[in-house]
């Protein structure tokens, strides 16, 4: 019975002048969800408002499903808009939506109207009260509540009048498009996605590198790892995924480093290869998955010595976060059921049994002398040969 | 250049056999249950892979039954035979290298209280006929063996089993996992004493999502799809006709020129063997004297220090495509039974993989795969973990 959608917007609202900045933005995420959906949709911006007609028959538990991946969409509120046919229709109308939509009629409720056309000639009030007596006439088991009803019934007079009472949560955050762009490192594990999703959510568009160590890591790792990017890109918007061929760096540390310090050193390269990439393609960060404490590379020692590596800030969304709260968001944005899926066991081979935990960076710096000329021609090739793919939700 | 050496994962279709799919699925597409002509098109197509099926395993039309694969050919065999027989006893016999389509179907029906013997097999992957004799029982009432072991390619004396078991009590149901066999041997299971015998289409160059399963005349098994009836009510469900008229044509089409065919797979299985001993720290499992003791399409090989993972996406870097012995079932982890069974060393399980020929492959094929393979290993064993 729904035909249109009110989409509700929050810290936009705020943004002084470059408010339009922000609707456009946004507007533009819409249209991009929507293509994802069947049906087609008007997408148009007035008053403060974002609305989105529903030209055909459409599926509104898959529009709704595709809204909530929009940042900056605070609430979704489905609406039926009728033909100004005067005041007693109107009263009709509204019967007929809180029949339709409400089968337990034991609730409360206000009307609120509001007169977007100015010239409509009942005052807002006066709406409310001829709304409100005709509905309680109708169904003598609501209640009004003025203060906290069950059911606030808005009524937005403008040139067709809309009626919605539902608000369905968005997931909050900034339209993507708003606030530049970010280079995620992306693994095949649980967090990484988290961090590009919870990144993208303050209005950061993506792009991601992915380290792919061939024969040690096998083509089912990279198809994972760009499942998972597909998933991240649906509330990103496009992401271009840069795949660099990482095996014969990680042999040339595996050779000349001591074993307990492979991780970090192979590490700190990734953060350096990253940073070039993200340099190159315009991006104002790195984006990292990591969690204090969560594996040996992670502890703030471990933290100092990668993050010593690279100029760009390097953002880290998850650092206070526990595994399992990681998990909680994983399993909503559906990335979990992915990451789970064991595909780099191969690669044990570049994990010492004994990582340090508590890395000396001086003594990190010394190790990587060992590799320091050859690594030059390495990461030239590495950037050289890297494969690119464009990837859209 | 690209090898493909992975043929017991599973074939490519012969072109003919794409022909017959095609045909059934775009011109003779009728419902063998219809009963107009179009109808009668389909039925003519399943009876044509019947008789195909039939005149090569030298049975029957009516004890064919065509299922959906593999898989389900096992299942049917062991739970429809176990169902079938409950009355009779509670004892099952089977090996402690079966494949999983048979292994766990006995297992769900141990969890459930029925008895089961696990047959263990020597170094070479071969089960005691005396072990087996000693386990049969009054109240045993399946016998289940795997003629060819898809892991290190070992053939089991069915024959001579059977004839043992049949001598016990002719009553015992004697199912053979013929699925890798099926195309690198003549059987004629009636002729033997096999009651019930699987087969899988698309291990030999036919479609997937198609098997057959040969239920002797004699023998009630307990369906386990229930529905239309279909194919005397044992397999309810619209037959897979372009499946079965495929099937039909790879058996007919794999046995053409049969023995040379079999001749040429052992050729390629000695070459690789003889220069796969060159290599230090390799073991081939599963080894028998003579050759022809063991199947000519599979060889496993163990090589120390090398992860078979690892090794398979070297290889494949290489355009050489094998399997790991044991290890990644696609998704979880698990460790093989069957090499286990034959006493391979922890340390090897996990740096084993597995060679299986078809007959496109050639002698060229296996040289190169050789030398991709002296070429891989040092390099590997440089890093291994520590």
């Amino acid at each position: 019975m729904f035909t249109a959608f009110l989409i509700k917007y929050g810290e936009i609202g705020i943004k002084g002048k470059n408010r339009y900045l922000f609707e456009d933005a946004l507007v533009r995420q819409i249209r991009l969800a929507l293509d994802r959906v069947e049906g087609e949709y008007q997408v148009s911006k007035s008053q403060g408002r974002i609305y989105i007609e529903c030209l055909e028959e459409f599926d509104i538990d898959d529009v709704v499903e595709e809204l909530k991946t929009v940042f900056g969409i605070v609430g979704i509120c489905p609406v039926i808009y009728v033909e100004d046919k005067g005041i007693e229709q109107l009263a009709q109308d509204v019967i007929h939506y809180i029949d339709n939509v409400y089968t337990d009629k034991r609730k409360t409720f206000k009307v609120n109207a509001r007169r977007a056309r100015k010239n409509y000639p009942i005052p807002s009030m006066e709406v409310n009260k001829e709304l409100g007596g005709a509905l309680l006439e109708a169904f003598p088991d609501l209640s009004v509540d003025v203060h906290n009803p069950d059911i606030l019934l808005n009524v937005e007079i403008r040139e067709k009048i809309y009626i919605y009472s539902k608000v369905i949560p968005g997931p909050g955050g900034m339209p993507v498009g708003t606030s530049g762009k970010a280079m995620l490192l992306l693994s095949g594990g649980i967090d990484s996605p988290v961090a590009g999703y919870m990144i993208a959510k303050r209005g950061v568009a993506m792009e991601g590198v992915y380290f792919h160590a061939p024969p040690y890591t096998s083509e089912r790792a990279k198809e994972k790892v760009i499942e998972l990017a597909k998933i991240v890109s649906k509330f990103s918007g496009p992401i271009h995924l840069h795949i660099i061929h990482f095996t014969n760096i990680q042999l040339s540390i595996y050779e000349k480093c001591p074993h307990d310090e492979l991780t970090i050193i192979m590490r700190r390269y990734m953060m350096r290869i990253g940073e070039k990439i993200a340099k190159e393609r315009g991006c104002l960060g790195l984006v990292t998955g990591e969690s204090i404490g969560q594996v040996a590379s992670q502890t703030m020692q471990s933290l100092r010595a990668t993050n010593e590596v690279c100029e760009l800030p390097v953002y880290r969304p998850l650092i206070g976060f526990d595994k399992q709260e990681i998990v909680e968001i994983a399993e909503k944005i559906g990335t979990y059921e992915v990451s789970i899926q064991p595909f780099e066991d191969c690669c044990t081979i570049f994990v010492a049994k004994h990582p340090v935990t508590k890395p000396n960076v001086n003594r990190i710096r010394h190790s990587e002398r060992n590799v320091r000329e050859e690594m030059e021609e390495l990461m030239k090739t590495a950037l050289q040969t890297k494969e690119v793919l464009e990837i859209t939700g | 250049m690209e090898v493909y050496l992975d043929n017991s994962s599973t074939t490519r279709c012969y072109p003919e056999v794409k022909e017959v799919v095609i045909q059934a699925m775009t011109e003779d597409f009728g419902n063998p249950s219809s009963m107009h002509k179009k109808g009668i098109e389909g039925e003519r197509l399943v009876k044509r892979s019947k008789e195909l099926l039939a005149g090569l395993l030298k049975v029957k039309e009516k004890e064919i039954v065509f299922t959906s694969g593999g898989t389900e050919s096992d299942n049917l065999a062991v739970l429809g035979g176990a169902a079938a027989r409950k009355r009779a006893g509670n004892h099952i016999i089977t090996t402690k290298i079966e494949h999983p389509a048979v292994a766990e179907p006995v297992k769900y029906l141990e969890a459930r209280g029925l008895c089961v013997t696990y047959l263990s097999v020597d170094k070479r992957g071969r089960i005691s006929l005396k072990e087996l004799e000693e386990a049969l029982r009054e109240d045993t009432i399946l016998v289940s063996i795997i003629h060819v072991n898809n892991e290190i390619g070992s053939l089991q004396p069915i024959e001579e089993a059977a004839a043992i078991i049949k001598k016990k009590n002719k009553n015992i149901l004697f199912h053979v996992d013929a699925i890798q066999s099926f195309g690198k041997y003549r059987i004629y299971p009636k002729k033997i004493g096999i009651d019930l015998l699987s087969i899988s289409g698309h291990k030999f160059h036919g479609p997937k999502g198609i098997g057959a399963l040969y239920i002797h005349e004699k023998v009630n098994l307990s369906p386990l799809l229930f529905g239309g009836g279909q194919q005397q009510g044992i397999r309810s469900g619209t037959e897979n006709v372009p499946g079965i008229a495929g099937l039909g044509e790879a058996a007919k089409k794999v046995y053409e020129n049969f023995e040379e065919k079999r001749e040429h797979l052992y050729c390629l299985k000695k070459k690789l063997m003889g220069s796969l001993e060159e290599i230090e720290g390799l073991v081939i499992n599963g080894i028998a004297d003579p050759i022809t003791d063991t199947a000519p399409h599979i060889v496993s090989v163990s090589v120390e220090g090398v992860k078979s993972e690892v090794f398979l996406h070297a290889l494949e870097e290489r355009g050489v495509y094998v399997s790991a012995g044991s290890a990644c079932s696609s998704n979880k982890k698990r460790t093989s039974e069957t090499l286990k069974a034959i006493g391979l060393s922890q340390k090897l399980l996990d740096s084993t993989i597995r060679f299986s020929f078809s007959e496109e492959n050639t002698l060229e094929e296996v040289t190169y795969t050789v030398r991709c393979m002296k070429e891989v290993i040092p390099v590997l064993r440089k890093y291994v973990g520590r």
